[in-house]
């Protein structure tokens, strides 16, 4: 207790200092008194009680009622004592949860990692930024080493720790599939049934799901709801907006979901992306979605992995440019 | 932003009129005030978002609990006034074909 003691002569000279002066250098000490004090957890009626202390010494003749009334002071700051003592342990616990969610988050990152395979036939692109500490975004290549290249592209509605949660549910179910082929409106199919059964009715996922095939370059796709993709012609140098309908995933155990083809021409690309892409803002301005492809057009000469990176650079650059929703972004170019 | 909703109260009608952005930040004043109209059996809801220039999926996910809250209780929900931001959300989403929405009635803003 000797720094106790300490701060008691303190606070006594302090006191005497300021009755005798009325000078504000003394109360701005006193300011620096009481920051102290919190640093070291002393509780409110701890200061009265130095306080009390303080004026007994002082004044050796002090009056029964202002002593009594001292007294009266401190019953009435216990509470204030206990409330502060909560708020430390409160401090307390938040430090510790926020460091139990950066190894949550950690650990999310290598649950969900995806390896972007190396093929021949196709120069691929894949980029995800989440907005926040956990990534709500997903996506997942799957190559069955026989030419066919599955790829999802989800958003888990439902932010932070519990979207996270989820989109380990979703990986593991797509694990669980047999190794076999698979269409993607089955896929899908299948995954809207595990998440229905096993969701919070707020949350919902967003999926776009393709299968490219590198034997005879089609590209086969079906969404649950998730943001339209686009195709770009190399020859026109134009994009068109690949979209199937589809219910989000978790809404409606009874969907089913619809199928569509496209034949990839050579140098042509297959864009997904998440709503993060198109609701990226800059100030109180909303990117609109020509912008962003006219974007990708001006990058569309370097290798696909460059192409998102710069595609995001770009948008990052921009001035009050703020980041609301996770940013994913893949590309896939057929290369021969 | 801030999200304001009203609400009116007529028979077995009630109007809620929200103004602003429903956001992850205003989601949950949203859903505090919808889901429990919506557990009134008989009830019809009606959500006007003329003046909501901005939601994003969590606001979605309000709109599809209260949906499945009406299926367990009996009661309807319409959305009234979308401005085509919006729409096009619950267009991409899917959400047209099982949520009833007045787009007849679409707010151009």
């Amino acid at each position: 207790m000797s720094t106790l003691k300490l701060e008691l002569e303190n606070y006594k000279e302090l006191l005497q200092e300021y009755i005798r002066t009325k000078d504000e250098q003394a109360l701005y000490q006193a300011e620096q008194f009481s920051k102290q004090s919190m640093q070291h957890n002393i509780s409110p009626e701890e200061i009265i009680n130095v306080h009390i202390q303080s004026l007994e010494e002082i004044y050796p003749d002090m009056p029964d009622y202002i002593q009594a009334s001292m007294s009266f002071l401190l019953e009435t700051m216990i509470s204030y004592g206990l409330a502060y003592q909560e708020y430390q342990s409160l401090r307390e616990r938040q430090l510790e949860l926020k460091s139990e969610i950066s190894v949550a988050a950690n650990m999310q990152k290598t649950l969900l990692s995806t390896v972007k395979p190396e093929l021949d036939e196709l120069d691929i692109g894949a980029l995800s930024v989440p907005a926040k500490q956990m990534n709500g975004d997903y996506h997942h290549f799957v190559y069955d080493g026989d030419g066919a290249l599955g790829i999802a592209v989800a958003d888990v509605i439902g932010k932070g720790v519990p979207a996270a949660l989820c989109m380990s549910m979703i990986k593991y179910s797509m694990d669980s599939f047999p190794e076999m082929r698979m269409d993607p409106s089955v896929i899908l199919g299948s995954l809207n049934r595990v998440v229905e059964r096993n969701v919070d009715s707020s949350m919902f996922i967003t999926m776009f799901y393709g299968m490219y095939d590198t034997k005879d370059h089609t590209f086969s796709f079906s969404s649950a709801g998730h943001e339209p993709g686009f195709y770009y012609h190399k020859d026109k140098d134009e994009f068109e907006e690949i979209d199937v309908p589809g219910l989000v995933l978790g809404v409606s155990a009874e969907t089913t979901y619809k199928q569509k083809q496209l034949k990839v021409e050579q140098g042509d690309m297959v864009i997904l992306l998440t709503d993060g892409v198109t609701e990226c803002r800059q100030g109180d301005r909303f990117i609109e979605q020509e912008e962003i492809l006219h974007v990708i057009k001006s990058y569309a000469h370097l290798p696909s992995q460059e192409i998102v990176e710069q595609v995001y650079k770009h948008f990052e650059r921009l001035q009050d440019f703020q980041l609301r929703d996770d940013f994913t972004l893949i590309i896939l170019r057929r290369n021969v | 932003m801030n999200l304001t909703i009203d609400v009116t109260n007529k028979e077995n009608l009630a109007y809620l009129s929200l103004s602003g952005e429903v956001d992850a930040f205003t989601a949950p004043k949203l859903k505090e005030a919808l889901l429990p109209l919506t557990k009134e059996e008989g009830q019809t809801v009606e959500v006007d978002l003329q003046d909501v220039n901005y939601m994003d999926s969590t606001g979605l996910g309000v709109f599809i609990s209260a949906l499945k809250s009406t299926k367990e209780h009996n009661s309807e929900m319409r959305l009234v006034h979308l401005q085509e931001r919006v729409y096009r959300l619950f267009k991409i989403t899917g959400l047209t074909e099982i949520i009833t929405i007045d787009s007849a009635v679409r707010g151009e803003k």
